[in-house]
């Protein structure tokens, strides 16, 4: 695994049209990083959503996830069925979930005919348009985010010692209070492994965008920018291999993060 | 009882927003569901709100036979679990190995075995493609002669990207096994074959059980490799192959959503069929620290 990634890092800093042998490869220094910066009038874009996208889920979908794990955890009537339903996403891949998502957001879906105006030329075009369809996947996004995050979190309550939470009552602690000051702080690993999930995730970002429209109009994410500039219309492997090596170094800080989580544990 | 009537709103509460939230998450599957049986002429005269007033396997013939889900399905299949079995069976040598033959080298090892997995695979994805390009396999393998564009190189990147994870999973959970059952077996004079086959693997079971079945539904569900790494669209697995659906018939989402259904309802099945495992896989590698 560690042998392409360094290959990726190492191509990033050369000129290679992909095409005749190894020797063709010209070292080039940073001029591929200069380009993408100067030239590709993507690379803003997609650095916009992936940042948007690492937003939305850590402010909005994170938090969603860990108060239905907080709801589902009291027990209440039907909660099996409540957290049957927020684990289906997980179960079905993203390229199912885009086209279920999309006969509810296309011109003539769900959405548009609920609002009455279905046409093609003047009704909402929610997934066409470039300012809103960035929100639109995002919102599904989330759907599927805010399921893991709730199984992630409600694996971790469970493992709470009852005991913490009877102390808490016993001293005259709200519920609410109880969850907030003492089951999330003693849910630390838990807590580190769902902001590292949360980001690399949001950096990771590619099927669902791809299969609504290649990424393209609005929806690129770097993840899309590395596709385009090896297997797209062009193949330019130095700029792919840039994209690719920001995307490692980007997410270096979380890996970082989730091996000390892991193993610095292990070993007392 | 002040308290009492304070918890019952905050049932009431609770159960909204389960509701809620349950519905969204439900509605657009059970949606999607329900468009795979109805008529494609019906949905384009009345709009897909419109009351379905016959439903009819139409789509459902047109998906198997017309766009060849069935063969797209058998490609999930062959890619999966070949996939699955031999991830599993690398990393539990490896899982052994670490655990049982504890070195200096084993926590960082492991350590990179982790962090591999989670890397973004596109970062891995160019050198691989190259490296797939100039590897050579037997012609009744492929007939260009290279392992890109096989279903063979797609399950080599499947092991590849989850062996690690199976590695840091299944070291963890012979960790909380105690070495004496070892220790007892080596006294009995059990080689390492012995040991690994008869002891360390029937003790593993559970483990390998929760991590195959997340791992099957992982690898039935990717995309990604399955996109940039299979060229004939005959080899596509059904992710894949649905993508191609998209393309081919525009407008006819009634058969589009007749050939999602197809895929995704296995992966369904499997899930209430195992959901105790599914749901243990998929804490396994976050709980245990």
């Amino acid at each position: 695994m560690w042998v392409p990634a360094v290959c990726t890092i190492l191509l990033s800093f050369t000129f290679w049209d992909g095409i005749g042998g190894l020797k063709n490869i010209k070292w080039v220094g940073f001029t591929n990083y200069r380009q993408i910066f100067q030239l590709d009038e993507n690379l803003p874009i997609a650095i916009r959503n992936n940042i948007l996208w690492l937003a939305v889920f850590a402010l909005i979908a994170t938090p969603l996830g860990i108060l239905l794990a907080y709801y589902i955890d009291k027990n209440l009537k039907g909660t099996q069925l409540y957290q049957t339903s927020f684990y289906l996403p997980l179960v079905i891949s993203l390229a199912v979930t885009g086209i279920i998502w999309d006969n509810v957001f296309r011109t003539d879906g769900v959405i548009n005919s609920l609002l009455g105006n279905t046409n093609a030329d003047t009704a909402i075009s929610w997934l066409g348009d470039p300012h809103k369809n960035i929100w639109v996947v995002l919102f599904i996004a989330s759907w599927r985010h805010i399921g893991y995050i709730m199984l992630l979190y409600l694996a971790g309550m469970k493992s709470v010692d009852p005991s913490l939470r009877e102390a808490s009552a016993i001293d005259g602690a709200s519920e609410w209070y109880t969850f907030r000051r003492v089951i999330i702080p003693s849910l630390r690993p838990v807590n580190v492994i769902i902001v590292v999930v949360t980001i690399i995730e949001s950096l990771r970002a590619f099927d669902l965008v791809f299969i609504i429209n290649r990424g393209t109009n609005g929806l690129q994410t770097l993840g899309v920018l590395v596709y385009q500039n090896i297997q797209g219309e062009s193949t330019r492997i130095g700029w792919g291999s840039a994209y690719a090596t920001l995307l490692f170094i980007i997410c270096l800080g979380p890996i970082m993060v989730y091996l000390y989580q892991n193993f610095s544990k292990g070993t007392d | 009882m002040v308290t009492g009537e304070k918890s019952k709103t905050g049932q009431r509460v609770a159960i909204g927003v389960l509701s809620v939230f349950s519905l969204i998450w439900v509605a657009p599957i059970a949606f999607t569901l329900l468009q795979s049986f109805r008529p494609y002429d019906d949905v384009v005269k009345n709009g897909v709100m419109s009351w379905p007033n016959h439903l009819t396997f139409t789509n459902y013939y047109h998906a198997f036979v017309q766009s060849r889900m069935w063969l797209f399905f058998l490609n999930s299949v062959e890619v999966a679990v070949p996939a699955v079995v031999l991830t599993l069976f690398l990393a539990s040598m490896i899982a052994f190995v670490l655990s049982r033959y504890e070195s200096r080298a084993s926590v960082p090892l492991l350590m990179l075995f982790t962090a591999g997995n989670l890397l973004p695979p596109q970062l891995l994805f160019i050198p691989i493609f190259r490296i797939y390009l100039k590897i050579h396999v037997p012609h009744f393998i492929n007939s260009n002669g290279v392992l890109y564009d096989t279903q063979l190189g797609l399950i080599l990147i499947h092991v590849a990207v989850q062996v690690g994870f199976a590695t840091f999973v299944l070291t963890n959970y012979l960790r909380t096994i105690p070495k004496e059952i070892s220790e007892s077996a080596l006294v009995d004079g059990a080689n390492v074959w012995n040991h690994f086959f008869r002891i360390i693997l029937p003790l593993l079971r559970p483990a390998l059980a929760s991590l195959g079945v997340l791992m099957t539904t992982w690898i039935y569900n990717d995309f990604f490799w399955a996109v940039v790494l299979l060229k004939t669209g005959n080899k596509r697995p059904i992710t894949a192959a649905l993508a191609n659906l998209q393309g081919q018939f525009n407008t006819d989402y009634d058969l589009l959503a007749a050939g999602a259904c197809m895929a995704f309802i296995p992966t369904l099945l499997v899930f209430f069929a195992m959901r105790k495992h599914f749901v243990a896989g998929l804490t396994l590698g976050s709980t245990k620290g």
